[in-house]
């Protein structure tokens, strides 16, 4: 199969000198750190493998069509996507494998976690999840000075050694020494990583904290808000927020997560008929089948859920890990369906165009709830949704469910119709918006709409400022000094860098509609 | 009076009061200051305004929450338009909702009980300490507006002073220092804030639009002043 840069991600490897061309490559690029290239070397070697799902001419066709994308997974899945170990039981217990005992003050804590850290994979190799950082140091703190510096230090340690802006951290929902600290101390240190959500409850986060969270957020684009509520009445308490805004358990995670271009495969149906009777389908059960195969692999075939110390110490269950079934491209599918049936109705903006929108997400919901996985039991072995926010090549894709950003959205109907589709996705969605300067001298206005976004049923809201340097790209977050240093030919130590490039330069996140000042 | 003469409705502003509040923007000011940069609000009458029931007012307001924490009603004068403003507040205080108004106090407060009682707080102009400069600036006394700026904050009512900066034209510092003064007595009893605005030209009418604010040394001095007399917050815009 024809291998087009950019649109269809998975690379099927057919001779030893396309494999020696992609090498060459890798090790000659001066933009990419040492690091960098040992992880493409390492997933280019896993490509020289075939797909888990062999050779499916139809999952070909719709990889082909850029229908289905498997986001650079790899060919050979060997640890879950998305790992969210138990901390309270590693701090409890202590590592056998890692010889660390339960630690007993602040500077152990750190260190220890810091060492655990390094000995979690993802798909990038790096955590995706570094637990509730804040409740996990707080029982520490003695004194609140010499916290601030080891905390500092901590954060520090996070950014530069953790280099992608995937991992992240939660906070809350109730006020503590180490989160204050933390929240804090992220507005003067202007790092990229950890990304790092709040964990809100109107009933059990404190005003001054969340208006704290406020105030940073729109200083360095940190931290974002989760609804605590909802995420627990989908999971229970047991969940964490990883990767860009994904709920999950924790004591487990994701296995994998591909999704489908909703667009693409409007671009292939005739009719909206045609669309749910026959397009739609082949390519969820496309999805399913492929996603059950990688699963079955990295179950099955490699060695982490028997051999792993984070498997054998009880850090993860593999009863608690699900597949996360991506949805992209929702608002050019639904405007193509539209204009497909000669209506000039747009998606977010005309009441007909949002119900075909639920519609469609009715559909794929009963579709993929109707399939049993072999694996997954903390969902009842069924796949979880996920309104996933862009990859290469998605040029005319807009992210998830999110509302084209050249439609010009009164604030609150865009809320409101983000809280239509929100519930649909436990494992993940999420809307951005820029601030201008006028929130930062009134925090409160910008906590008062995410409170009003919770109730009307959004589940995960962020803010950040125009003007400033930090900014949320699809759901992680990138320097925009660090993209023109990258674009100039300059190594970025965090490979987040990478993926923001098309999102930032062609996907228009820099002209989202501005919040403020009205007059 | 169930129909009020309304210039717009801004559903979320971030500018007027504590939090998010829709702003309600009512025709006909009694003022005609120079630097006025909205001058389409100040005629009793205009051909952007619009005539609004208190039902089509609230249908907007209600349409908004739960964004906001409430609404500001600015103008124009809003007082002007007194008994709309009462039915409204009596019906937004039902929703839940906080009632701030932005007033020039050219309408004394104490002749209006019931309206106060409904008025969560007050962001009061405070134009010019001085009368004489304050006619040459709005065309009106400011007698009442400074008795008004005491009874306000004698009934804990006062969530804001405004002065509008002008470099060279007014004394920004006396007034500033006469404003302290008169509330020197009830810094001890409740938080009030001050803004100090610099003028801009944006939406000005041609002839004053060369009016420029104090340097930027002057407004930090402002700025201390206020605090070192007790203002809980001090904000610049």
């Amino acid at each position: 199969m024809v291998y087009t840069e950019g649109v269809i991600d998975v690379k099927i490897y057919r001779n030893h000198q396309e494999t020696v061309a992609d090498v060459t490559q890798i090790i000659q690029d001066a933009s990419l750190t040492y690091e960098q290239q040992t992880l493409a070397l390492a997933k280019l070697a896993e490509n020289q493998l075939p797909l888990p799902v062999g050779e499916d001419e139809e999952i070909l066709e719709l990889f082909e069509k850029g229908i289905i994308c498997d986001l650079d997974e790899g060919h050979g899945p060997y640890a879950p996507r998305y790992i969210l170990p138990d901390y309270e039981k590693f701090f409890a217990q202590g590592s056998q494998f890692l010889r660390l005992e339960p630690p007993k003050n602040l500077l152990e804590a750190i260190q220890t976690l810091q060492i655990f850290y390094h000995h979690v994979p993802s798909i990038t190799r790096f955590p995706v999840y570094l637990g509730r950082i804040d409740k996990l140091l707080d029982p520490f703190i003695t004194d609140r000075e010499e916290a601030r510096e080891q905390i500092k230090w901590f954060l520090i340690h996070l950014d530069r050694t953790i280099n992608d802006s995937f991992s992240h951290a939660n906070v809350g929902p109730e006020e503590t020494v180490a989160g204050t600290i933390i929240i804090d101390l992220i507005g003067e240190l202007q790092n990229v990583t950890p990304n790092l959500t709040i964990l809100y409850d109107k009933e059990k986060t404190s005003e001054a904290f969340a208006l704290s969270c406020v105030t940073s957020s729109l200083v360095c684009a940190n931290p974002a808000f989760a609804s605590d509520r909802r995420f627990r009445d989908d999971f229970g308490d047991d969940y964490g927020i990883a990767s860009c805004y994904n709920g999950l358990p924790t004591g487990g995670g994701a296995f994998t997560l591909s999704r489908l271009r909703l667009n693409r495969i409007v671009d292939e149906a005739a009719s909206r008929e045609d669309f749910f009777a026959s397009h739609l389908p082949r390519a969820v059960d496309a999805l399913l089948r492929f996603m059950e195969s990688k699963i079955k692999f990295l179950a099955e075939e490699t060695p982490f859920f028997t051999s792993n110390f984070l498997v054998k110490e009880g850090f993860v269950d593999l009863d608690r890990f699900v597949g996360l079934f991506g949805l992209v491209g929702m608002d050019e599918a639904v405007d193509n369906l539209m204009k497909k049936e000669g209506r000039n109705l747009s998606y977010g903006i005309d009441r007909e165009a949002n119900e075909l929108a639920l519609d469609i997400l009715d559909f794929i919901q009963e579709r993929v709830g109707g399939f049993t996985s072999g694996y997954g039991k903390v969902w009842g072995n069924h796949f979880l949704l996920h309104s996933q926010v862009g990859a290469a090549g998605d040029e005319g894709t807009t992210p998830g469910m999110r509302i084209a950003i050249d439609k010009d959205m009164p604030l609150y109907d865009h809320l409101r119709q983000a809280a239509q589709v929100h519930p649909y996705f436990p494992s993940g969605i999420g809307d951005h918006f820029p601030f201008d300067y006028t929130a930062k001298e009134n925090p409160q206005a910008v906590l008062d709409i995410f409170k009003g976004g919770f109730e009307s049923g959004m589940r995960y809201i962020s803010a950040y400022s125009e003007d400033g340097d930090i900014i949320r790209v699809t759901g992680y977050l990138v320097k925009k000094s660090d993209l023109e240093k990258f674009n100039q030919g300059e190594q970025i130590s965090y490979d987040t860098i990478q993926y923001a490039k098309e999102p930032l330069e062609k996907h228009g996140i820099l002209n989202r509609k501005v919040v403020g000042v009205n007059d | 009076m169930t129909e009020a003469l309304i210039q717009k409705i801004i559903d979320s502003s971030v500018v007027d009061g504590p939090g998010n509040r829709s702003a309600i923007f009512f025709q006909g000011c009694n003022f005609n200051c120079t630097y006025c940069h909205n001058p389409e609000t100040i005629p009793m009458k205009s051909p952007t305004a619009t005539s609004m029931t208190l039902k089509e007012v609230l249908a907007v307001i209600q349409s908004n929450i739960p964004f906001i924490q409430g609404i500001t009603t600015s103008g124009g004068e809003c007082t002007l338009q007194k008994e709309f403003l009462r039915a409204l507040f009596r019906e937004t205080k039902k929703l839940g909702l906080t009632n701030f108004m932005d007033t020039n106090g050219s309408v004394p407060f104490t002749a209006m009980e019931e309206l106060l009682a409904l008025t969560d707080g007050v962001m009061l102009d405070v134009k010019a300490a001085d009368n004489s400069e304050h006619i040459k600036l709005t065309g009106a006394s400011n007698e009442t507006v400074l008795q008004n700026l005491d009874f306000l904050a004698s009934r804990g009512k006062l969530y804001e002073i405004r002065t509008v900066l002008v470099e060279n034209a007014f004394d920004n510092l006396g007034t500033i220092r006469q404003v302290s003064e008169i509330l020197k007595p009830y810094f001890g009893t409740g938080k009030i804030r001050y803004k100090l605005i610099r003028v801009r030209s944006k939406g000005v009418r041609t002839p004053y639009r060369k009016l420029r604010p104090p340097s930027e040394e002057m407004i930090v001095n402002l700025r201390d002043i206020l605090l070192k007399a007790g203002f809980s917050e001090v904000v610049v815009v």
